[in-house]
């Protein structure tokens, strides 16, 4: 009791401040951001045909619709990156939910069925109704995420021992599978496989300003919802009964967090297709620095994530210009080894 | 002696399974009380009822006299801390972060600690001796010490009332009487109430005021460690015969030894 406490000095309470993860949060913020800056001037000079910095300059400040290069960086180039950005921050914040809410340290949305899910409904959108509207499309999205997230808890739940986070993983590849399969099939029926391929491969490299204005005030949205109930997520972290025995609404709290990852998950795969283990890297690289607080963890995988997607981007591109690898083959090229790390360590970090 | 925790006519069950059907027991104010019982007697799911984890089919909680289903649960959890069983923290987490989240009731979804909660959570790590580990992870350190930090977190909530789902699993014989001298000590020092489940009985009649004893879901007995650690209670509970003895250090009843009541004559 307050009373009976005994009531440490200021100098002892201002050393607990100190060696506190904060400052190392707004450090990698800041830094992130400005990292984040810079490789959009990169990525914006880079590419089929590389530009220079004054012409940058002038797209933005001095715009000429008659200068080609402009058009380049105005209607392609720029338009990709920031759906780069916002694809990165949207996986990984939904990774980092996922991975704190369930407590499972493989969540990510490409693992347990969201993308897949996400993907099939645009197969089915293409297919069915050709030329709607993106907002509708992404609706769909949204959708499609939360329906294969559904079948993969419901098929994991069958097991009998409960849900580990290797069955839950074993679940999400099986309906991947089985998602893809049918997003494939439908796509061959209707004749629309050109239009799919790009979703299974993931890219950025369609979009356009017109996606943007549907997509930035919402990821922004998320993140800030996120944000607000980072803390009891971080409560929820340290397990269910701990988590109602503080007085956290767990139930309310799930609810949100589950929106917000729908939401999002959906979002990013209606932008880039069925990019896996953005969500799952970059949560745990961020836990890394700057500990196990979702306060810190989601802001930062939000920024870290950005720059790992926008940069995965700009070696898409550039690797083998002027043809471009596909985001997710690149990505998988990280996500796969250290997927495996994570799984062989049976997940003690979470 | 007033009660801090009321069970009115419960009935808790699994799926369709009921493991209670109409307990009622009362816990009395700033005491220490133990629920003693076999496995699959239900002390756990009384527990997980009392701490909100299962809900009650029927009848009712009172806590400080009031239901504790009309209550607010972050209310409830400024008046009484819960420690589960299966608690286990994220392994990067250090020992302050941790003792911090007992905050977590008292505090709005973006503010920072208070004066008032740094005094809360250096006297609950001062209290339990983890003073000099306050930045170690806690997955750096051994059973004793994660259980005590655990019970900092709980103290750090500044409840009146505590509840401990077995405290001491897994500890070795002297971090068991650590954590136990640790609460007795909360209890006598702070008045604060105390409710835990003990497997073993000898330490559960030692540092208890009060024992409920439980079995297939009833209340075999209650009332202190003289008027429930007796032969009869034992043999209906455990089916076991005990030799009791006086505890040098409590004058609680103890026994060093015991047997199967039903294989009278087997060995020995």
């Amino acid at each position: 009791m307050a009373k009976n406490a005994t009531i440490e000095s200021k100098a002892q309470v201002k050393a607990v401040k100190k060696t506190a993860k904060p400052i190392r949060g707004t450090i990698i913020i800041i830094s992130g951001l400005v990292f984040l800056c810079f490789s959009f001037i990169l990525s914006i000079s880079l590419g089929a045909a590389d530009i220079n910095l004054s012409t940058i300059y002038n797209a933005f400040f001095n715009f000429d619709t008659g200068v080609t290069q402009h058009q380049i960086i105005r209607e392609l180039r720029f338009p990709r990156i920031i759906g780069a950005a916002l694809v990165g921050a949207a996986f990984s914040v939904a990774g980092a939910l996922m991975q704190g809410m369930t407590r499972n340290p493989l969540a990510d949305s490409g693992l347990l069925g969201l993308n897949a899910g996400a993907v099939m409904m645009l197969a089915i959108s293409f297919s069915f109704f050709p030329g709607m509207p993106y907002v509708y499309t992404v609706l769909l999205s949204f959708f499609g995420a939360a329906l294969g997230a559904s079948i993969v808890y419901g098929v994991g739940s069958l097991s009998k021992n409960g849900l580990t986070p290797i069955r839950l993983v074993l679940a999400g590849a099986a309906v991947t599978a089985l998602l893809t399969a049918l997003s494939e099939g439908i796509a061959l029926y209707f004749n629309v496989g050109q239009d799919m391929a790009f979703w299974y491969a993931g890219g950025v490299s369609s979009t356009k300003w017109e996606h943007l204005i549907v997509i930035t005030p919402i990821v922004i949205i998320m993140i800030f919802i996120a944000m607000r109930i980072s803390r009891s997520i971080t409560i929820l972290s340290l397990g269910e009964e701990v988590a109602v025995s503080l007085g956290e609404r767990t139930v309310r709290t799930k609810l949100i967090s589950i929106l917000v990852i729908v939401v999002l998950a959906g979002l990013a795969v209606s932008v880039v297709g069925a990019v896996s283990f953005v969500g799952l890297i970059v949560p745990h690289l961020t836990r890394k620095i700057v500990g196990y607080d979702y306060r810190w963890i989601i802001p930062v995988s939000a920024v870290v994530g950005a720059v790992l997607v926008v940069v995965a981007d700009l070696l898409a591109r550039t690797l083998n210009a002027p043809f471009e690898i596909p985001i997710g083959a690149l990505i998988s090229l990280i996500g796969v080894p250290f997927f495996l790390y994570l799984a062989r360590k049976g997940g003690k970090e979470l | 002696m007033s009660d801090a925790l009321e069970v009115q006519n419960i009935q808790v069950g699994y799926q369709n399974r009921s493991v209670i059907e109409d307990f009622s027991v009362t816990i009395p104010k700033n005491k220490i009380t133990t629920i003693i019982g076999p496995n699959g007697c239900g002390k756990s799911t009384l527990i997980k009822t009392v701490s909100r984890i299962l809900k009650a089919e029927s009848g009712a909680i009172f806590l400080d006299g009031k239901a504790i289903n009309t209550l607010d649960t972050r209310e409830i959890a400024k008046k009484m801390a819960i420690l589960p069983q299966t608690a286990e923290s994220p392994g990067g987490l250090s020992v302050f972060e941790l003792v911090s989240y007992g905050r977590f009731p008292y505090r709005k979804a973006m503010g920072s600690l208070s004066k008032e909660d740094y005094e809360h959570i250096h006297w609950a790590i001062d209290v339990t001796g983890l003073n000099e580990f306050k930045d170690r992870q806690i997955s750096d350190m051994s059973g004793g010490q994660r259980q005590r930090a655990w019970i900092a977190m709980s103290l750090a909530q500044g409840t009146d009332t505590l509840v401990l789902d077995e405290p001491t699993t897994y500890l070795d014989l002297a971090h068991q009487l650590e954590i136990l001298l640790l609460l007795k000590r909360l209890n006598e020092e702070e008045n604060r109430t105390i409710v835990m489940v003990l497997h073993d009985l000898n330490l559960a009649s030692r540092f208890s005021d009060y024992m409920i004893a439980m079995k297939d879901g009833d209340l075999i007995t209650k009332g202190t460690p003289e008027e429930v650690m007796t032969k009869g209670h034992l043999r209906t509970l455990f089916n076991i015969e005990a030799e009791f003895q006086s505890c040098p250090y409590s004058g609680h009843p103890v026994f060093t030894s015991y047997h199967i009541s039903k294989q009278e004559d087997s060995h020995g």
